[in-house]
């Protein structure tokens, strides 16, 4: 027994610590290197399911649909008038608040729905600029709700609101964005 | 002479001690965050900008889909492909059986289309056509913040 834990005793066996820090750190930089902090941005949309068969889309009557025709050569037409991008959001705006004060609008703006119809061949810059304008017009209508709430901005109401609440802003003006199958093209 | 004695006695030093601890939160943070395998992408994607953005925070619900002239050698471009993955796909019916093998391993699955700005909207079109016999619904544009506006 003696002798044993004399042995023992003369090893002193320790790990040395010293060097953790260095191999911890160039672990980290590795890790600093390959690490992209990057957050994905865009245009979220919702496609609208799988038309079946047996039941019929939902009628949608004329005055509440706003029309947005985008052909090849990347002109545009509103309501079956030439028109231009800079003009949809706008347009977009007065149809969804209209209330049903002018026969050409929406009823109400839960009945309101865009419709983007486009070509095979238009450019697809243009499509993301019309469906940008007609979703900041969305933006801009829950902004006016917002404020009138007494928040400064839509983004700092949907900030403000707790997870389980419905978002009322949105309930009120819901966005009904519907994207038309496209012409095939010639 | 007096200020040297002084300061010897006083003996100023930071314990390292707990240099190693510090060093090992910000590797675990560092570690967590790293998505180490990036995929190759074949086709050449310049995202379109665009204002009314939404982030998607959770990227783990993101699958991506690129469209975009395919990539040459020597800085040429060939023709629109799509690609998901690792693959490009060829045949665009096949999106249909990988988008629901996705979809029914994450219920919460978006979509983001990563589709180069000179493309043509008949691709994009067809694509979503297979994102709806799929299921897979949500989809993102994914676009660049336009900083000519602000």
């Amino acid at each position: 027994m003696s002798i044993l834990a004399k042995k023992k005793k003369r090893e002193g066996a320790e790990i040395p610590t010293s060097s953790m820090a260095d191999i911890a750190f160039l672990l980290l930089i590795f890790f600093l290197v390959t690490t992209t902090i990057d957050v994905d941005t865009g245009i979220g949309m919702t496609l609208p399911p799988e038309p079946d068969e047996t039941t019929p889309p939902p009628p949608v009557s004329d005055r509440n649909m706003l029309k947005i025709l985008i052909n090849a050569q990347g002109q545009v037409l509103l309501e079956d008038l030439p028109s231009s991008v800079s003009m949809i959001r706008q347009e977009v705006m007065i149809h969804v608040q209209n209330n049903g004060a002018d026969l050409r609008y929406s009823d109400s703006p839960s009945k309101a729905v865009v419709s983007i119809k486009t070509d095979r061949l238009t450019p697809y810059n243009l499509y993301i600029q019309t469906l940008d304008e007609v979703w900041m017009a969305y933006f801009e209508i829950w902004d006016i709700e917002a404020r009138s709430l007494g928040y400064p901005s839509y983004i700092e109401y949907r900030s403000d609101l707790e997870s389980g609440l419905e978002n009322e802003i949105r309930e009120k003006w819901p966005a009904q964005v519907s994207l038309a199958e496209p012409d095939p093209g010639n | 002479m007096a200020h040297f004695t002084k300061k010897s006695k006083a003996k100023p030093e930071i314990s390292t001690a707990s240099l190693p601890d510090i060093i090992f939160m910000l590797l675990i943070f560092f570690m967590v965050t790293t998505v180490l395998r990036e995929q190759e992408v074949q086709v050449r994607t310049i995202l379109p900008e665009a204002e009314a953005l939404t982030k998607i925070e959770q990227k783990r619900y993101v699958s991506y889909v690129w469209m975009g002239p395919e990539k040459l050698p020597a800085n040429r471009v060939g023709d629109t492909k799509v690609q998901i993955d690792d693959a490009v796909i060829e045949d665009l019916t096949n999106i249909r059986s990988i988008m629901y093998r996705k979809l029914s391993e994450q219920p919460r699955l978006i979509v983001s289309l990563r589709v180069d700005e000179e493309s043509e909207m008949g691709v994009v079109t067809d694509v979503q056509g297979e994102l709806r016999k799929a299921g897979t619904l949500r989809i993102s544009y994914s676009s660049r913040r336009d900083i000519s506006n602000i």
